[in-house]
């Protein structure tokens, strides 16, 4: 897995390249944690190269999610999520709980 | 170790991966070749691959709780099935008494846990764990091909 971040001054985006599971999802916990201590609390999540998402990565979603709702402070948005993980998503219940965007340009617009 | 016989079914074949995350693409690259052999569709393929992660990252967490030990995955193509076998001698785990996860509370009420075992029920046709203090942990999961 390969994490990229460019820093906007609304957000940031996050591009995640391959595979998020057990052994991966630590990484993208620990990037978001340090952007969240330094007070970022808008993501765009840009899935399109992602592979795979396995509960571990949920997990990081959710908890984020959670983290920058808080206080009204923020949110994670996702987006051009492949539909193998749209569907992961689907069946955790997790639609409800993002906004998803079919490019990356009007998710940044709009976050 | 790979182990396989003739290309029509029923096809077995056997890998053992070390008990560690690091593991889980190699898994997940060797359950994926015997799917897409077995002619399961990429959602069905994804499926397998889901529930296959899920259930090493409940071995190595779980059972090996993060020690040393082997997961040994096999998978048998048979005509209207592709049967996936998983067996470690980690310590006992039974994910048949776990319940399933409440995924309609709020955000802030959402569980972090249980959704593993949940992909597992829900994307393959059958789940089955076994333990014998001799083998100790086997699981068995199976998807049917579409007709």
């Amino acid at each position: 897995m390969e994490i990229n971040t460019t820093t906007y001054k609304r957000c940031d985006l996050i591009t995640v390249t391959g595979r998020i599971d057990s052994a991966t999802a630590p990484q993208l916990s620990d990037t978001l944690n340090a952007l969240m201590e330094e007070g970022r609390f808008r993501f765009v999540l840009d899935l399109s190269g992602t592979t795979f998402l396995s509960s571990a990565g949920l997990r990081v979603l959710i908890n984020t999610q959670k983290n920058c709702k808080r206080y009204n402070r923020g949110e994670v948005v996702l987006a051009c999520v492949p539909p193998n993980i749209h569907a992961a998503l689907d069946l955790s219940g997790f639609v409800p709980l993002f906004r998803f965007f079919n490019d990356v340009i009007t998710a940044v617009g709009n976050i | 170790m790979e182990i396989s016989n003739s290309s029509t079914p029923p096809t077995t074949v056997t890998q053992v991966f070390p008990g560690r995350c690091s593991s889980l693409e190699k898994i997940a690259e060797f359950v994926r070749t015997a799917a897409q052999q077995a002619g399961l569709d990429d959602f069905a393929t994804y499926q397998v691959e889901t529930a296959v992660d899920e259930a090493c990252s409940n071995i190595i967490e779980h059972a090996y709780q993060n020690t040393e030990g082997e997961i040994i995955c096999t998978c048998r193509e048979e005509i209207d099935r592709l049967i996936i076998t998983l067996q470690d001698q980690g310590q006992p785990f039974d994910g048949s008494n776990i319940p399933e996860p409440d995924l309609c509370c709020d955000l802030e009420s959402r569980s972090n846990h249980g959704l593993g075992l949940y992909f597992m029920r829900k994307w393959m046709d059958e789940v089955r764990f076994e333990y014998d203090p001799a083998l100790g942990n086997k699981l068995t999961m199976i998807k049917r091909k579409e007709k």
